[in-house]
């Protein structure tokens, strides 16, 4: 009987000890948790330190995804209307963020390191149209006095990294089937 | 009576409510505040400074949520059990003496005040009376919601009630015997003449009491009417809304009742009876601030046990009112008469 006394008033005094203890709770639209480098959010496009972009629309990353969320359209690049170091630009990039689980797959499959799964995780929408990530939303923007997409290349070496190895000249004057003027699909973004 | 006498009596029971309305809100404030620094956590910090107006929002949202009858009900006792409730809740506190009377002049006459609706010469009988009628709102409910986890709640608070209420009436009539008089202010004056709370002389009966308050109030440990991992939400599974919010509001201002009346009896009300004894009688503000804060740390116990005790199973209370509880306080009120006869001798 007074044994289980004891154990009620040492009850009693862990609640008490506890009240001045520090609270754990992380306050979290003010407070945010630092996440892992590694962590998986929402993806970006990169660009080149020039402000090319990376992707060069080979769809690599639309075919490795298991929730089939990417869509990308590419089209062809020309010098006076360049988009990438590459032959080819994505002229559509669209993921479906409903359907994407953030395996990462895409940035595995990417051979120009051009879509990178970032640290942004607060992607609610209040619509299910908004929840599709266009180009222009995942497209990070160049850095300061950096000119965007497209640049006239004409006579200039463009860097860009293909499947690890960096291509510094790339034969930029090759002859193309498509006719002059612009492009059909390539005025995208 | 006169009309200004009748004017001071309503502007009383205004207040009474106001202030226990306002107490109410605030109670489940603290609670939430100090149960959830016993886990750790912040508690509501979100409306207002320190989450200071989540009383205000509570309450707004209760009063806009859509007032749902089931089918089935008994309809007249269905809105009737939640009124009883509030009302049985709000009564009892009518007894209770706040502060010392102020004398002030109305119109060329001098009028006594007293902080206390009604000061009566059996208020202590009237509030075990009143508080013991709040068990017809429980089991009302639980009667006329046509659920079966609202008829086993309300069930068992009467089943409840018959196990503890008594030993609680033996316990505060060992303080009636000491103190010779049922009249709340009596019991204070008595405290304050000898200069010692009432706890130093009947600490088996304010135990007693402790314990028995927490039933009479349904409070966690001895929250079988309502408790939740076994009869959904009990007596008040089928009440939604403003309905709810008003069985919601009689727990918290029983629990504040039962404090005010742990402090009147055992603590010396609204008096320091220790302190006193040097500084002579303290001003009414300062009583009112004791009071409070006798409450408050009452009200502190309740929310300390609830957030460290879990539930017992429904027959143990029982069990634990007839057999110990109840032998208990009868060999404390035999004891305390066997003193008293002999110390009168």
């Amino acid at each position: 009987m007074l044994d289980d006394l004891m154990h009620l008033v040492r009850g009693m005094g862990v609640t008490f000890g506890t009240m001045f203890k520090k609270p754990v709770t992380i306050a979290y639209p003010e407070v945010k948790r630092p996440v892992s480098d590694r962590f998986r959010g929402r993806h970006e496009l990169k660009r080149y330190d020039n402000g090319l972009e990376r992707c060069i629309g080979c769809s690599l990353c639309s075919a490795a995804c298991p929730a089939d969320a990417i869509l990308v359209v590419p089209a062809e690049n020309r010098d006076e209307e360049r988009y990438s170091p590459g032959e080819r630009y994505a002229a559509v990039y669209e993921i479906n963020m409903l359907r994407c689980i953030f395996c990462g797959f895409c940035e595995e499959a990417c051979p120009v390191d051009a879509i990178v799964l970032e640290h942004e995780y607060e992607l609610a929408a209040y619509d299910r149209r908004e929840m599709l990530y266009t180009k222009s939303m995942l497209l990070v923007p160049t850095a300061a006095g950096v000119g965007g997409t497209p640049q006239d290349t004409r006579g200039r070496d463009v860097p860009f990294r293909m499947g690890g190895m960096d291509y510094f000249k790339t034969p930029l004057e090759v002859k193309r089937a498509l006719p002059a003027g612009p492009s059909s699909v390539g005025a995208g973004e | 009576m006169d009309a200004i006498e009748l004017g001071i009596v309503a502007l009383k029971c205004l207040v009474i409510v106001a202030v226990l309305l306002t107490g109410f809100a605030y109670t489940t404030f603290l609670e939430r505040k100090v149960i959830a620094r016993m886990q750790q956590r912040l508690g509501p910090n979100r409306a207002g400074p320190f989450g200071l107006l989540q009383p205000a929002a509570d309450g707004v949202k209760l009063i806009f949520k859509e007032n749902i009858t089931p089918v089935g009900v008994d309809r007249f006792v269905y809105f009737l059990a939640p009124i009883v409730s509030m009302v049985v809740a709000i009564m009892a506190f009518a007894v209770m003496p706040v502060a010392d009377p102020i004398t002030v002049t109305i119109g060329g006459q001098v009028r006594e005040i007293r902080f206390q609706l009604a000061d009566f010469n059996v208020a202590l009988l009237y509030v075990l009376g009143i508080t013991s009628l709040a068990v017809y709102g429980l089991v009302l409910a639980g009667w006329a919601s046509n659920n079966k986890f609202a008829l086993i709640g309300g069930l068992r608070s009467a089943a409840q009630m018959v196990s503890y209420e008594l030993a609680m009436g033996v316990a505060l009539v060992s303080v009636v015997l000491v103190v010779g008089s049922l009249s709340m202010n009596d019991i204070v004056d008595w405290q304050v003449a000898k200069g010692l709370p009432l706890i130093v002389l009947q600490p088996v009966a304010f135990g007693i009491y402790a314990i028995t308050a927490i039933a009479e109030t349904n409070r966690a440990p001895f929250d079988f009417p309502e408790a939740e991992q076994e009869l959904v939400a009990g007596y008040h599974t089928e009440y939604t809304g403003m309905r709810f919010a008003l069985f919601f509001m009689a727990e918290y201002i029983n629990m504040i009742t039962v404090s005010g009346l742990a402090a009147t009896l055992f603590l010396g009300g609204h008096h320091l009876p220790f302190v006193e004894r040097f500084t002579g009688n303290l001003p009414w503000f300062v009583d009112i601030g004791v009071f409070l804060a006798k409450v408050i740390l009452a009200l502190f116990l309740f929310i300390w046990i609830r957030a460290t005790i879990p539930r017992l199973r429904y027959d143990r209370l029982m069990a634990f009112g007839w057999k110990v509880l109840l032998p208990i306080s009868l060999a404390n009120l035999a004891l305390t008469a066997v003193v008293i006869a002999f110390l009168a001798r």
